[in-house]
């Protein structure tokens, strides 16, 4: 029954192969299809809303989209900037449409008093810190914590960003292509789903190498083969300075 | 003495001043995502025009009172440089370039699903660096492009073409000579998924018959646009990935 039913929706014209680049307001599939990310469905017709690389999945259409900025998700560990100071809260820039509250009572654990706690002690401007939002919709923008492990101000280490879409092919398959970068370079690295990565090693070689597969990553995410590339690359570059 | 009217705009087998046949664009060329600072930007030549588009956002409006609780803002602000122009343009706004960033702005919503990020600005910044006609039709095609490469999603592109009468003759895209001595000068922007026209305008006199044709030339001239969009978009990825087959 299902495979009958999965033989009906393979008939139904989809108007590009797996893979390939389309652009805003391409008809990507009609009929029975759902609209998935960056697509709309209007009229029994599905279009892309973004340059990306189209995708089928079942009776699902998506574009992977290869620009795009961050859109606050709750559960998302992100890195931020502090951009502001004020009263009993820091705003923070996470590279989204929206500034991110993050509240003083939430770093210090316990209510905020002005007379006694000196904020900027905690996080002052310029700061960049690893956190989780915790809620957004939206009406309002997105709230942070700082209370949880691996959470809270960046001491040392290299950042890096790329655009956020980009991030599941840092990862990759299970964690694929970020365990094998932290084996290869001995970096720790935290990726931010706002496509801003630290990456913190023994020396600013290894970190430098790390940045540089991360960026080549970043440019190159929409090509197949892409972990045994960047494998090839940062041994080819290890060997390099030991030559040197 | 009075400037004497040397040469005719079409001469009669029907081939323009600048060689081109009355329904022939002009050569265009379209680059996307060429300036590292803005978060998205395209760049487009058609004929001598040359024109730079940037585009920020979505992010937090300033001040903070224009902030639309449903829908992002757009802005937009079209300007030409002082050198763009054979007598040097002042820099300060005219009245033409504060209708042009309006009627623009209004050309380009539709095809923007602004309803996504409520409470946000998306803003547009067009500079005009040499101008020779048609450069709001221009500004059009390359500010759908700089959307785009934004990461904005959109329902569509929008394709600008604009249409016109020279010396009795009906004549697609018109440079800066036709459009200021020829009759009547039609801007046109055509959204394809959609089949809507987001801006008309027009100057000069026609006749009815001679309005709807114009109407339907400059979205034939649309039509020939969006393919080179479309195109110039995609350019920037296929070239990473070729670099990577070889």
């Amino acid at each position: 029954m299902i495979k009958t039913l999965l033989c009906k929706v393979m008939n139904l014209p989809t108007f590009y192969e797996r893979k390939q680049i389309v652009t805003p307001g391409d008809l990507l599939a009609e009929n029975d299809y759902v609209a998935g990310d960056n697509t709309y469905k209007e009229n029994g017709k599905i279009y892309a809303t973004r340059v990306g690389l189209v995708d089928y999945d079942n009776r699902e259409v998506f574009v992977v989209a290869l620009k795009a900025f961050y859109v606050p998700f709750i559960g998302d560990v992100v890195i931020g900037k502090v951009t502001e100071v004020s009263l009993g809260v820091w705003l923070l820039d996470i590279k989204a449409p929206y500034p991110a509250v993050l509240r003083a009572s939430d770093a210090f654990n316990r209510p905020f008093k002005p007379q006694r706690d000196e904020m900027p002690s905690i996080f002052d401007v310029g700061d960049l810190v690893i956190a989780k939002i915790v809620a957004y919709d939206r009406t309002r923008d997105p709230l942070l914590t700082v209370s949880d492990l691996g959470l809270g101000k960046i001491k040392r280490g290299q950042i890096v960003e790329i655009t956020p879409t980009k991030i599941p092919r840092v990862i990759g398959r299970q964690g694929s292509m970020i365990t094998m970068l932290k084996q290869e370079t001995g970096c720790q690295i935290t990726v931010g789903q706002n496509g801003v990565i630290l990456v913190s090693g023994k020396s600013p070689e290894d970190e430098q190498l790390a940045v540089m597969a991360i960026r080549k990553i970043g440019e190159e995410a929409h090509t197949s083969g892409l972990t045994d590339r960047i494998t090839e690359m940062i041994k080819n570059e290890k060997r390099d300075v030991e030559h040197a | 003495m009075p400037k004497k009217k040397t040469k005719k705009l079409i001469d009669k087998n029907g081939v323009r001043i600048d060689g081109r046949e009355l329904n022939k664009l002009r050569p265009i060329k379209l680059e996307v995502g060429i300036l590292d600072n803005a978060d998205g930007s395209a760049y487009i030549e058609q004929g001598k025009n040359k024109i730079l588009v940037g585009v920020y956002g979505p992010k937090e409006v300033h001040p903070k009172h224009l902030a639309i609780s449903d829908r992002a803002l757009l802005r937009c602000r079209y300007h030409m440089a002082p050198f763009s122009v054979q007598e040097r343009k002042s820099p300060a706004p005219s009245r033409r370039e504060r209708e042009l960033s309006k009627v623009i702005k209004e050309a380009l919503q539709p095809a923007i699903f602004v309803k996504y990020y409520p409470r946000t600005s998306i803003e547009l910044f067009i500079e005009v660096l040499q101008a020779d006609g048609g450069t709001r039709c221009a500004s059009l095609t390359a500010a759908s492009l700089a959307l785009a490469d934004a990461g904005i999603p959109m329902r569509d592109l929008v394709a600008a073409c604009a249409a016109g009468k020279v010396e009795g003759h009906l004549a697609l895209d018109l440079n800066d000579t036709e459009d200021k001595e020829g009759e009547a000068d039609l801007p046109v922007a055509w959204i394809p998924t959609l089949n809507a026209v987001t801006l008309l305008q027009m100057d000069g006199k026609v006749t009815l018959e001679e309005f709807e044709q114009l109407v339907n030339m400059a979205i034939e001239g649309c039509k020939q646009i969006y393919p080179l969009q479309k195109e110039a978009l995609k350019a920037k990825y296929i070239a990473v990935k070729e670099e990577v087959k070889e």
